[in-house]
């Protein structure tokens, strides 16, 4: 068993673990964060995907003990307060999501897509950059319309702020 | 704050709490004192158990409980059944394996349970299951459908002589072999139905508690229809008396079918907390859901049309051996036949169908209904028929469906269905003066000079939805009414909540209903509560599949409102002192039509409630409820238009365009039917060019992760353009017919059309890899 001591938005927690836990599984089963979902067991569908130190991860291929020392961002934590993230108004106002399994997966790595490229972001690069994250229900038209939707509202003066 | 009605596009309602995390799960509940069950299987395709020894796994730490089907049995835990009862052509039932929720002495399909281990944590359950040592003595193995009816297979069940489940035939043999004695050309190919895996992206899970001192159940699951599920755990499965057992199926991320069945591992985790006195949870990890989910399609197909001399079709002959896997899964006898072979008309007169479908075991997972159910299977066979017979005839397919086309209504096809509406040509126009079908010529040169062979598909579906009228189904083997319910409660203060059977996993009811609703009393829709999933709150319910909650589900909540408006009606006519007759409802007031007296919608429910001045006679509150049965089948239909590009140096297929000219019928909401058709159509092109389950001859599955199984990912896909026609459904009330499943059926050929009309070569089967299009390039070449 190991000690766990992390930054999970912004909240600093800790916690009792085996070795082998998945960060995955130390949000969903101690910090009870459920918010981040497992959908494979290889590193595929995107499902999992957190901020660790401001860059997407996929939480279920590393070990909470590797994230030990970090700053966690999850899909509970992008929102402020009430007021949603520009990426997850975007998903809304393109009916971007169906079932929402994969959606908090598919929002983390967006807005670090936007973080990275900015208002540059072109259908190309996201569809390309959504190599990792699968989605079943939506056929990604919409996926890629909010993400789109959401670059050019963020903008490139904006980055900074998505990446807190 | 809005009244936003049937066809505005209002965004989803459920939105918020998935964009920020908050959507709840199966796999995300938990309740004191829950343990983790994980499942030991069978890593055999075939074979004996000649023992097990589960006392080093008993020994480990945090473990509670091993149990087998040894013990199962005792407890009299019913075998998992079929649910609808096909007979062969000879009027023999057909053949049923017995398929106990953990093995009995012999396991016929890799990842078959043989027990379950319930431990403290997931990773001690799942060491614990490893540990668990059994002997098997090998038996041979058969996983391809055809090599099944073989002389010498080897055998699955006693029950079922050379492996077949069924022989069944539809149509009149006698009059379309007459078509075919004289016919002026007769178009022959044979067509491979693809296996896939549905793959929700949320994996199975169940979550199992039973309470020992209210001798209680409770059953948290991911379920497409929470009440079958209890209904079968109880009545079939002895699992739990139906007054004890309460079904949640909360939020379900994504089903396509898969989640309809009641699985070993749900009536094992309720059975197992019953045994070892813990809630017991069990989560499926992705290998385990391409093991065990049941899978889709795998037809082997051939096909006869004959024609007459002016082009027109006048026989459609069809022989099918459809693999059902290793077992019987719920509607597994109804997907190969009639939801199958009543579809072979497809959008045409056909004077004469004759069809014979093999249904045959093999060592593989139990295959059953997914996104489509047999229709995707017809529109394949009969659309690439199409194509392959105008390209014969040296005509365009889009002038060869003309001759073709149905164009009066109803239609009573040779296949049992009855089409009560459609235009098919105007679907078919559409779709060509959206893809351009008149510049292809030139662009297909355009694309030759980079190197590139440039092609055109089309695909003309049609397919049935709102399954179904009970008495029809029942007299054709259905072993339930396939009606839906609904119930309406107003409150005293005029919001309303609605009770519904179908359930949502992904196609956003929580808004659709609530449209519905806003539109007849004029209440915003935020004032409107969509409740499903659960059988505590909601009294019975069919659930969703076969694209039936528009046409069943929401019909049911129409018959619902309509008595909760009559009532309604009368408290207001007499609060106003008014004619009942005159009374309208609209914009959340109750009005006398022609004047200026009016009472607000919630003063009248207030009324309703208070009890003070009602009619006399009339009982207080204001909730009705009503079942709805469907009076037929509702047929959407579409034309379908793919363009590719293959590049010849590879054999890579790119997606240029693909056009959707869809007639659902009355849309409620029109950003969530694209929703559904972009998904459709992305899963019917995955059919088409990536996606097929594949075992090998030993019956191990060699398409066990998203690493072997090529999912469609964002980079396959194009944008879509998507547009609706609407001729309304005239059967039931609001004229929809269901878009949930037309992509994943209309596709898969229109993209394998456009393939072998860009490289010359019709002999290619799904999916459509490079290397298969690259060698069917160099076949011809």
């Amino acid at each position: 068993m190991s000690t766990v001591s992390m930054t999970v938005n912004g909240r600093k927690v800790s916690g009792e673990c085996e070795d082998r836990t998945l960060l995955v599984h130390f949000l969903r089963d101690n910090l009870h964060l459920t918010g981040t979902h497992v959908g494979c067991d290889t590193s595929q569908c995107g499902a999992c995907v957190v901020h660790l130190d401001g860059k997407s991860v996929k939480s279920c291929t590393m070990l909470a003990v590797q994230a030990s020392g970090s700053e966690v961002t999850t899909i509970e934590g992008i929102a402020k307060g009430q007021d949603l993230h520009a990426v997850q108004t975007a998903f809304k106002e393109h009916h971007g999501l169906q079932c929402g399994y994969c959606t908090p997966g598919m929002i983390m790595t967006i807005t670090d897509m936007i973080n990275r490229h900015g208002s540059d972001l072109d259908e190309e690069t996201v569809r390309e950059e959504l190599d990792g994250n699968i989605c079943r229900c939506t056929g990604y038209h919409n996926i890629v319309k909010a993400a789109l939707d959401a670059a050019s509202k963020m903008g490139a003066g904006q980055q900074q702020v998505a990446a807190e | 704050m809005g009244v936003e009605g049937i066809g505005a596009k209002v965004l989803r309602k459920e939105d918020r709490r998935f964009i920020t995390g908050m959507g709840r799960y199966t796999d995300d509940m938990s309740v004191p004192g829950m343990k983790y069950a994980a499942f030991v299987r069978s890593p055999h395709a075939h074979a004996k158990i000649t023992s097990i020894d589960a006392s080093a796994a008993r020994d480990m730490p945090g473990v509670i409980d091993f149990l087998d089907g040894q013990q199962l049995k005792a407890d009299g835990i019913g075998n998992i059944i079929c649910g609808w009862q096909v007979n062969s052509k000879d009027g023999s039932p057909m053949k049923m394996g017995a398929y106990p929720a953990l093995a009995d002495g012999v396991v016929r399909y890799v990842g078959q349970p043989i027990g379950i281990v319930v431990a403290d944590t997931r990773n001690q359950a799942r060491d614990a299951a490893d540990a668990v040592m059994i002997e098997y003595e090998e038996l041979p193995v058969v996983v391809k459908g055809p090599d099944a009816l073989k002389d010498g297979a080897p055998q699955l069940h006693p029950e079922a002589e050379n492996n077949l489940c069924f022989d069944w035939e539809i149509g009149d043999e006698g009059a379309t072999a007459k078509a075919f004695e004289n016919p002026a050309k007769v178009i022959r190919l044979d067509i491979l139905n693809n296996r896939l895996s549905p793959n929700p992206i949320e994996p199975r899970a169940a979550l199992g508690h039973y309470n020992p001192a209210e001798d209680h159940y409770t059953c948290y699951t991911t379920s497409q229809n929470p009440h079958v599920a209890r209904l079968v755990m109880s009545a079939f499965y002895n699992v739990a008396p139906e007054h004890k057992l309460r079904v949640i199926a909360p939020d379900v991320g994504g089903g396509f079918g898969a989640k309809i069945y009641i699985y070993p591992e749900e009536i094992v985790c309720l059975w197992a907390s019953r045994r070892t006195l813990v809630p017991v949870k069990w989560t499926s990890d992705r290998t385990e859901a391409f093991l065990t989910d049941a899978h889709g399609r795998d037809h082997v197909s051939k096909v006869e049309m004959a024609l007459d001399e002016n082009h027109r079709i006048t026989g459609l002959r069809v022989e099918t051996i459809a693999n059902l896997g290793a077992y019987m899964s719920l509607f597994s006898s109804a997907t190969p036949t009639y939801l199958y072979a009543t579809l072979l008309s497809g959008q045409y007169n056909i004077p004469a169908i004759y069809a014979n479908v093999k249904a045959v075991y093999t060592n593989t997972a139990p295959v059953d209904a997914y996104r489509g159910a047999g229709r995707p299977e017809a529109t394949y066979l009969i659309e690439r028929t199409m194509e392959t017979a105008a390209r014969e005839l040296g005509i365009s397919p889009a002038e060869f469906r003309r001759i073709n086309f149905i164009r009066s209504f109803p239609h009573q096809t040779p296949v049992i269905m009855n089409y009560d509406t459609g235009d098919f040509e105007a679907c078919m126009e559409a779709g060509m003066r959206m893809a351009d079908v008149a510049g292809f010529e030139e662009r297909r040169t355009e694309a030759k000079s980079r190197g590139k062979l440039r092609g055109l598909g089309m695909s003309c579906y049609i397919e049935a939805c709102g399954i179904a009228p009970s008495k029809a189904v029942g007299s054709l083997g259905a072993g339930v009414g396939l009606w839906e319910s609904a119930e309406i409660r107003v409150n005293p203060v005029g919001t309303i909540e609605v009770l519904t059977g179908s359930h949502s996993h992904g196609q956003g009811h929580e808004t659709t209903f609530a449209q519905v609703v806003s539109q007849r009393f004029g209440v915003p829709v935020e004032n409107v509560q969509i409740v499903h999933g659960d059988t505590d709150k909601v009294q019975f319910g069919m659930g969703t599949y076969g694209s039936r909650s528009g046409a069943v589900g929401c019909s049911a909540i129409v018959k619902a409102l309509d008595k909760v408006e009559a009532k309604a009606k009368k408290i207001g006519a007499h609060l106003l002192e008014a004619d009942e007759g005159d009374i309208v409802i609209e914009n959340g007031e109750v009005k006398v039509a022609g004047t200026d007296k009016k009472l607000a919608w919630h003063e009248v429910c207030l009324g309703a409630y208070t009890g003070h001045n009602l009619p006399d006679g009339m009982e207080p509150g204001l909730k009705e409820g009503a079942f709805y049965d469907p009076q037929n089948f509702t047929f959407p239909a579409g034309c379908y238009i793919c363009e590719v590009e293959v590049d010849p140096d590879t054999g890579v297929t790119k997606i240029v365009q693909f056009i959707a000219a869809d007639d659902f019928g009355n849309v409620i909401n029109p950003m969530i039917v694209e929703g559904q058709v972009h998904g459709g159509l992305a899963q019917g092109i995955g059919q088409a060019l990536l996606e097929g389950v594949n075992y090998d001859e030993s019956g191990q599955l060699v398409t066990a992760s998203y690493m072997d199984y090529a999912m469609p990912r964002a980079w396959d896909l194009p944008m879509f353009k998507v547009e609706t026609l609407v001729t309304p459904c005239t059967t039931n009330p609001l004229g929809l017919k269901g878009c949930g499943e037309a992509g994943a059926i209309g596709a898969p050929p229109a993209v394998i059309n456009a393939i072998t009309d860009a490289i010359g070569n019709n002999d290619l089967t799904m999916p459509a890899t490079p290397e298969k299009v690259w060698n069917a390039i160099n076949a011809v070449a």
